[in-house]
């Protein structure tokens, strides 16, 4: 494409509107206008200015707003599509195998379609990522391809500009005036805040440009706060994890290297409806229980500087701290929430020796189910065995018994006593309310006695490293809105012929009223001929011919 | 303009199009890529330097993964609720034999059980190979282990050389082991 060489002379780059220079419409169609399109000063989109390799077509592509709507109405309609199976972390499916069968099982072939599709767990799916990335995309190539051009040409605009670019103005007027109406006009035009330039037998006044660039300032921030987002996939920035902990545990913060949980104990406090919260008991004797309070009593260790995973013994206390709902322990950009808890989980189960016909008792013995021992010593030399332990007894496989899980849900036992009564010793398989003889019958059975339970704690470990970022995002996003929605880009064009008529125009990014008002003043002081406004001349002139047409 | 000038331009433009366009596409990329492989493995990858611990065997000598540097090691995830975990025990012993004076050691990281519970089971299923309790759960972190049996193939420079989650058939195992063996 060939420059467009204006009739002042300046050379436009190809797809200008409206001369940089003198502001001569420099198509037919322009030309044609009643009023000039500003969007842009009439600047050539430079995406369409070349368009010849495979980079510009890419590059073009990206820069049109239709297809950044484009991209974000198929994103909005992903998004709802997600919500419409729940998303894999609420299917009660661990496994990927498991969570991919969960999705056939329960929807059919729907099921399995969205599972393939990823829309199971939608913002990790690799598309998803994919369309918000080529959005931030089309949101800096657009913002480049339009800021560039405009920032241009307003740094760069004249004075003066030729009398077809300020009729074709909304707002015009013209008529006579005096030898000191343009000196006025800038007096007046001046107090009311405007930058005034003049060149020979004009004056340009401008105020606000700065609020031109507020939607260049708005997707700053969005691409800003993108990047958060596209941080928190990194390793190190995000973490939200679960740990379980039971009372008396000691364990490994997950994602937090070097830092280690013990659990002193669970609490769940409810309110008593006595004395002070008798006011409550009301509500209570209605409802029944009502949780007061629930908190995990927790010490936080350190591995020192240097030491290994597993290397325990010479872990620091970094503090004791009480975790309750909404109030998280917080350390070292970590924070623990009170999520979840479990009661009364079987910590030990005690027994008494007993012969079976007199019901005579050798004694007690108490298995800690959490680090069983292997003899236990009882009365008058009696001694329970502990040859196998199953905390979740699940059945035999091969003779085998079986644990379905780590935690002593429902413990199984595998016991040889040995009595003075039964020196040879005597095998016993005990689960609860159950007892197995392998071997014959015995002549001692353990009966059981009690159980002592603890609780476990849910807690979410938390890290976002991106929050600062996501902020910044935010505001400098709401700062770009600020900048666009309540600052005006506003200018007059005034130009005193030679035979001493004014002629002005005048132009702003949105609020004409106050235009107007500005310019009601300066009309005033500087006896500047009455203006129009164009638009609604014109808009008046169509319901008039409408009316007449009905 | 002269039309030195204009091709000059006209190739800074492409230059400048095609880096900006770059970098937005790797920054997706790679979001893409650690997305998707965070599924598996969130801090581990193959090819990366296996995390260093120590942990105590069941007669009270401390492992430390460093010490094994020259050798491979099969370290191996498990506990005694976990069935393929079970059933792939004696094929890592038999290997073992095998491979043990060929510089592979196993190294068998249980979960967070009782010293009883993980004795009975070695004692009864006659594992002559050492077998640490990861009392607090800090390996097991450390590694991100999610399911269980998971095996961590080390190579003697102390990189991950696999990462195999689910059971292994006694061939698997004795194909790792000779994956890990030094030279």
């Amino acid at each position: 494409m060939d420059k467009l060489i204006c009739k002042c002379g300046h050379e436009n780059p190809p797809g200008t509107v409206l001369c940089e220079s003198c502001g001569r419409p420099l198509n037919e169609q322009e030309q044609n206008k009643k009023l000039a399109d500003m969007r842009y000063e009439g600047t050539a989109r430079r995406s369409q200015t070349y368009n010849k390799s495979i980079i510009d077509k890419i590059w073009n592509f990206f820069s049109s707003v239709k297809v950044g709507v484009g991209i974000i109405i198929v994103l909005l309609i992903a998004a709802a599509l997600g919500t419409i199976l729940p998303q894999k972390q609420y299917v009660p499916a661990t496994t990927d195998a498991a969570i991919e069968a969960y999705y056939t099982d329960i929807y059919g072939s729907v099921g399995t379609v969205y599972h393939a599709l990823g829309f199971h767990d939608l913002y990790n799916s690799f598309w998803f990522i994919g369309l918000v990335g080529m959005l931030a995309i089309s949101l800096i190539i657009a913002s480049l391809d339009r800021f560039v051009p405009l920032y241009k040409s307003l740094k760069n605009q004249r004075v003066l500009r030729h009398s077809s670019f300020m009729r074709k103005q909304r707002i015009l007027a013209e008529g006579p005036g005096d030898a000191d109406t343009l000196k006025k006009a800038e007096e007046k035009l001046t107090d009311l805040k405007y930058k005034v330039s003049t060149d020979k037998n004009g004056l340009l006044a401008e105020k606000g440009r700065f609020s031109r660039w507020g939607p260049y300032v708005n997707h700053i921030g969005l691409i800003i706060f993108l990047f958060g987002v596209m941080l928190r996939m990194m390793p190190g920035f995000y973490v939200d994890e679960t740990l379980w902990i039971r009372e008396g545990e000691t364990r490994a913060i997950p994602d937090a290297p070097g830092y280690v949980l013990e659990s002193k104990g669970f609490t769940l406090e409810t309110y008593t409806g006595e004395g002070e919260e008798e006011k409550f008991g009301e509500a209570i004797d209605r409802v029944g229980t009502v949780a007061k309070n629930y908190q995990t009593d927790v010490v936080l260790y350190k591995i020192p500087e240097g030491a290994l995973p597993g290397d325990t013994a010479d872990m620091e206390m970094v503090e004791e701290h009480a975790i309750r709902v909404n109030q998280p322990f917080k350390f070292d950009g970590y924070a623990l929430y009170q999520m979840d808890f479990q009661q009364d989980e079987l910590k030990t189960m005690s027994f008494a020796l007993q012969n079976k016909e007199t019901g005579e008792s050798r004694g007690d013995l108490t298995i800690d189910l959490v680090n069983p021992e292997t003899n236990y010593e009882l009365e008058d030399g009696s001694v329970v065995e502990l040859l196998g332990y199953y905390p979740d007894f699940s059945g035999f496989e091969n003779g085998e018994p079986q644990t379905a899980t780590p935690l002593p849900k429902n413990p199984g036992f595998l016991v040889k006593m040995t009595t003075p009564d039964t020196p040879d010793g005597e095998t016993s398989f005990i689960t609860i309310q159950n007892t197995v003889e392998p071997l014959g019958d015995n002549d001692y059975k353990l009966a059981f006695q009690g159980v002592e339970t603890r609780d476990a704690s849910g807690l979410t470990v938390r890290k976002d490293r991106t929050l600062p970022i996501l902020g910044l995002g935010g505001l400098i996003f709401m700062i770009g809105v600020a900048q666009g929605m309540y600052f005006n880009h506003r200018r007059f064009w005034i130009q005193q012929q030679a035979d001493g008529s004014i002629l002005l125009a005048g132009h702003t990014n949105k609020n004409w009223f106050g235009l107007k008002k500005d310019l009601d003043q300066v009309t005033d002081h500087a006896s500047l001929p009455a203006y129009r406004d164009q638009q609604e001349d014109m808009e008046a002139q169509e319901k008039r011919e409408g009316e007449q047409l009905t | 303009m002269s039309t030195e000038k204009k091709r000059n331009k006209k190739k800074n433009r492409t230059i400048m199009r095609s880096v900006i366009l770059l970098l937005l596409v790797a920054a997706i990329g790679y979001t893409i890529y650690n997305s998707v492989t965070a599924d598996e493995v969130e801090v581990l990858r193959v090819g990366d330097a296996a995390p260093d611990f120590t942990l105590t065997d069941l007669d009270g000598e401390t492992h430390k993964l460093s010490d094994y540097k020259g050798q491979g090691v099969f370290l191996n995830f498990w506990g005694t609720w976990c069935e393929p975990c079970i059933k792939e025990m004696p094929a890592m012993a038999s290997q073992y034999d095998v491979y043990e004076d060929q510089g592979v050691q196993i190294l068998a990281v249980n979960i967070a059980q009782s010293n009883f519970e993980v004795e009975t089971f070695a004692r009864q299923y006659g594992l002559d190979f050492p077998i640490v309790i990861d009392r607090d759960k800090s390996v097991m972190t450390a590694y991100n282990i999610r399911p269980l049996p998971t095996t961590m193939l080390v190579n003697p420079q102390g990189e991950i050389q696999r990462i195999v989650t689910g059971e292994m058939t006694e061939q698997d195992i004795a194909g790792f082991m000779e994956e890990i063996k030094p030279e």
